[in-house]
């Protein structure tokens, strides 16, 4: 199958290893990728901002790029949200019809949902001997639904030691523009976060969004938390001993 | 009347805010339980124990009596709660309180004052249906029920429940009540949960509750 | 924390003598949240409140096998509703006054005070009872009625406490969920007369407030409550409570007056058998709250001999107007999206300005009220957008919907303004920056470049400007020399 890549602009320029990790693993399940030139950014920090005119434009961008692909795999949970929910919400808003229906013709999955779904695989031969856990991001659980689609993957992995995160389902805090804008609560929340984290004793915490992953690994490293974060690709494209 | 103005104001205002889509109606989904499903209550029997696990899960008393024991069960139960004088509605059916012993019974006729009525222990009513699902007493005013307020003071209610009152649901209930009448439905005795969101029996309303249902 | 410390901290109406309230400057959310976040007894007292209740509401909407169908009806009933509110108002007016009642209109709050107000002072009264009521707090009538020389008595316990506490209620609910036991018993201790050896057991407090209250209750000649419902077709109100303060009310005095939004208004009788199981579940109630009354005007031998309903407009025909922010007006005021959510129990509710806490005021308020003043603007960006609260929601309102498009609307008003936020003009740039894949690249590599220059050991612990809030309790990754696009050109040239 060929799929088209889409890597979130954050993920481009702080975490690139992501991308590289769902090429890798894509490419051993034996499909093709392809990363469609000319991405930016798919609008979703615009749109949640407030900033809509602007989103807007981002979004027929996004649109038009990926117009007609089979399958666009994209390994964070928030632009892959940003597309389903947001893309039709931001089409109205801005009466956009032409926008509706380009939006509403993507086949934009997210790296779980296109793996358990589509390609109908838990088990992806990954090897990774570690303690791991995982944080389901908001957008993933709530506004995606993925469920337990990550963790079914995880538990596949050999050598994977997985341990429940405690109060997993609540936010790490990070929230867009209220990582800034409302600095001090998010710093509050993500340090209960971390505090979990903490408390399974794992090596590793893993999600489906670089960014949430960016700001509880930026709390752990400031407190020298003795925990990695990682995002499940790397996880998953990770190899060893058969 | 007042407002006259404003009434007009806040009219218009409405209509401006709708603009074209005033006046449409989506349709209202109604997937929901009417009636209770076979696998909660197949039988009378069923919706009649239903309604006693509810009341005591919330947190009252219930008995089950049969219609000649009516009268030893009430004073039994009063008995029980060193209650010395209760206010009864003027048309209590006579036998309720005929094997009373040691209290006194008020009838609300005439009406008694609301200092009056804090000073009394007790109430004893019927009512005019019963929930299953929520274990819930509703009184409407109507026979042997009295105005609200003798059931809104008294730190004790105790109220007789027959059991072809009881209804499996609140839409089974409110499909039979007359909205014309001023209504209360009781699920359990008053509770608080203004100390740390705890539940405590025991706000300004009756301190206990207790239910009497009658098998016919 | 005392109790006055923390008062200090807060914002609230001030009064100007003979005349309405001034508002004093509300502070901006982050700002009122972050005296709530330095008060670690605050949060914990939170923390486990909001924790009871979560639990509550998760048991007893997990007990409703038809929860979701109940949700839907709801839904819909309320969106309904909203598309006929004038026809429905006017049938509710014709029903209310055909059962002896008087039905009384204000578009403000100002209006509503004077009204209740009014018929307060005509009454000869100089005392009321009140039963807990948001919308009682919106209109801002305790300070009316004091200037009118009429002393207002809350009845709930909560609002004892808080009353007796000098603070501002920080819940729909529970006003007085900030306060643990022990500084309930301790201000009880102090300031009701037959207290002094009061203990901190929940029951022995409930009690302490019953006694309290009781003569207030049985003495009362005027009431003045809420509604939760106002059924149209039958012109009746509909009250659900815990205490039976309200039950009192509603009972005991000869004159009664309901204060009452228009958004609560439910179409028919019959859909009342929706919304008295979503209210109670989703509250946290069990099944069904203690009580629930409904009452139609006036009842002879029964209850008051009078009875006016307010109906108040103050802002909600603005929200009405607003196709997506209209969702917030089917809020039945349970508080599950307050107690679920993860902001609120960190902040508490005063954050969120006076009346209405939580998720449901972060999209309520700014409506109510516009967001033109720096405060009101800055709720609907009081969210994660974590979409807890949208889960629990028993009307399903979508409220991180409502927070994306409210947010929409505050970016809006301030690009009329002449001079542009710095942040509209940062927005701004990067969106015309990411219009175009040359430009992106382009300040790809430059900004890769000067935030490597600003890391250490691979992290950032610093950053200036806007995003320095990011760096005060969390480093940032260094940007790796090469990005994804960089390694898959060099890759498949």
């Amino acid at each position: 199958m060929r799929v088209a890549l889409s890597v979130a602009c954050f993920d481009d320029a702080l975490f690139p290893d992501t991308g590289k990790a769902v090429t890798a693993l894509l490419e051993r399940l034996g499909h093709e990728v392809e990363y469609p030139p000319g991405q930016t950014c798919c609008g979703q920090v615009h749109w949640t901002t407030g900033y809509h005119r602007e989103a807007a434009a981002l979004a027929r961008a996004y649109a038009a790029l990926f117009e007609g692909a089979a399958a666009v795999v994209a390994p964070s949970a928030s632009c892959a949200a940003a597309v389903r929910d947001s893309y039709p919400r931001l089409a109205r808003a801005a009466r956009d019809p032409a926008l509706a229906r380009a939006a509403e013709g993507l086949a934009v999955y997210e790296l779980t949902e296109f793996l358990v779904d589509v390609l109908g695989v838990t088990d992806v031969g990954a090897y990774f001997p570690h303690r791991v856990t995982y944080h389901p991001s908001c957008q993933a659980a709530r506004v995606l639904g993925v469920g337990d689609r990550p963790l079914r993957l995880l538990r596949a992995v050999r050598g994977l030691d997985l341990v429940e995160l405690p109060a997993a389902g609540e936010c790490c805090g990070f929230g867009g523009a209220f990582a800034m804008k409302n600095s001090d609560v998010s710093v509050a929340m993500v340090a209960d976060k971390v505090r979990h984290v903490r408390d399974t004793g794992a090596d590793v915490v893993c999600a489906v969004d670089n960014s949430c992953l960016a700001h509880i690994g930026g709390a752990l490293s400031r407190l020298r938390g003795g925990v990695r974060t990682m995002h499940l690709a790397e996880i998953l494209a990770a190899t060893g001993p058969a | 009347m007042t407002g006259g103005g404003s009434r007009a104001e806040v009219l218009r205002r409405v209509r401006e805010a709708l603009g074209g889509s005033r006046g449409t109606s989506p349709p209202v989904p109604r997937g929901y339980d009417r009636t209770l499903p076979e696998a909660e209550a197949a039988t009378r029997a069923d919706v009649v124990a239903l309604f006693s696990e509810r009341v005591a899960a919330n947190r009252a008393a219930v008995r089950h009596v049969s219609a000649d024991e009516l009268g030893t069960a009430v004073a039994a139960a009063l008995w029980g709660r060193e209650v010395k004088q209760i206010v009864v509605p003027a048309d209590l059916p006579y036998g309720w309180l005929a094997e009373l012993e040691g209290v006194r019974a008020l009838a609300d006729a005439p009406a008694l004052d609301a200092e009056a009525l804090g000073a009394v222990d007790g109430v004893v009513t019927g009512c005019a249906a019963a929930v299953a699902r929520t274990g819930t007493v509703i009184l409407d005013g109507g026979r042997a029920q009295g105005r609200r307020a003798l059931t809104a003071v008294p730190g004790y209610h105790l109220c007789v429940v027959h059991a072809d009152q009881i209804v499996g649901t609140v839409p089974e209930a409110v499909r039979r009540l007359d909205p014309s009448r001023p209504l209360t439905w009781i699920s359990g005795p008053s509770a608080t949960h203004a100390i740390e969101m705890v539940r405590v029996e025991g706000g300004h309303g009756p301190l206990h509750l207790e239910i009497l249902v009658v098998e016919d | 924390m005392t109790a006055s410390s923390r008062r200090t901290t807060e914002s609230s109406a001030g009064t100007r003598p003979g005349g309405g309230p001034v508002p004093l400057p509300t502070p901006k959310f982050a700002s009122a949240a972050r005296s709530a976040l330095a008060d670690t007894g605050l949060r914990r007292n939170l923390r486990g409140a909001t924790a009871e209740a979560r639990a509550r509401t998760s048991a007893a909407t997990a007990e409703a096998a038809d929860w979701d169908a109940l949700r839907e009806a709801g839904r819909a009933i309320g969106d309904a509703t909203l598309l006929n509110l004038d026809v429905h108002l006017e049938e509710l007016e014709r029903g209310v006054t055909g059962a002896g009642g008087v039905v009384h209109w204000a578009v403000d709050a100002a209006e509503a005070r004077e009204v209740v107000t009014g018929l307060v002072r005509a009454s000869g009264a100089k005392e009321v009872v009140k039963a807990s009521s948001a919308t009682l707090r919106e209109i801002g009538l305790d300070a009316a009625l004091a200037r009118a020389g009429v002393t207002a008595y809350e009845t709930a316990i909560a609002d004892l406490v808080v009353g007796v506490g000098g603070d501002e209620p920080s819940h729909l609910l529970s006003p007085a969920l900030h306060r643990d036991r022990a500084e309930i018993a301790e201000l009880f201790r102090r300031t009701l007369p037959a207290a002094a050896d009061l203990g901190d057991d929940p029951a022995g407090l409930a009690a302490a407030a019953r006694a309290h209250l009781r003569d207030r209750l049985l003495r009362a000649r005027v009431a003045v409550t809420g509604a939760n419902f106002l059924v149209a077709e039958t012109g009746t109100p509909v009250v659900l409570e815990s205490e039976g303060n309200a039950r009192m009310c509603l009972s005991l005095p000869d004159t009664l007056i309901t204060v009452a939004g228009i958004d609560k208004v439910v179409p028919a009788w019959a859909d009342l058998e929706v919304f008295l199981q979503l209210l109670p579940r989703a509250a946290g109630a069990g099944p069904m709250t203690p009580y629930a009354a409904s009452w139609p005007g006036v009842t002879p031998g029964d209850g008051p001999r009078a009875f006016h309903l307010v109906l108040v407009d103050n802002g909600r025909t603005r929200a009405l107007a607003d196709e997506v922010g209209r969702a917030a007006l089917r809020c039945v005021r349970c508080s599950a999206c307050v107690n679920v959510c993860p902001v609120y129990e960190r902040t508490g509710g005063r954050a969120y300005g006076p009346v209405y806490p939580g998720p449901i005021g972060a999209i309520l308020t700014p409506q109510l009220r516009g967001v033109e003043s720096a405060a009101d603007a800055s709720l609907p960006y009081a969210s994660t957008l974590c979409g807890a609260c949208a889960d629990v929601c028993p009307v399903k309102i979508d409220i991180p919907g409502v927070l994306v498009h409210l947010r929409g609307a505050v970016v809006e008003s301030r690009r009329r303004r002449p001079v542009p936020t710095p942040e509209l003009a940062l927005m701004r740039g990067l969106a015309w920056t990411m219009g175009d894949a040359r430009r992106y690249e382009t300040a790809l590599r430059r900004s890769t470049r000067w935030a490597r220059l600003l890391s250490r050991g691979g992290r950032i612990r610093r950053l200036p400007g806007l995003l320095g809030k990011w760096t005060e309790a969390r480093d940032l990754p260094a940007p790796p020399a090469e990005s994804f696009r960089a390694w898959w050109a060099r890759r498949r040239p």
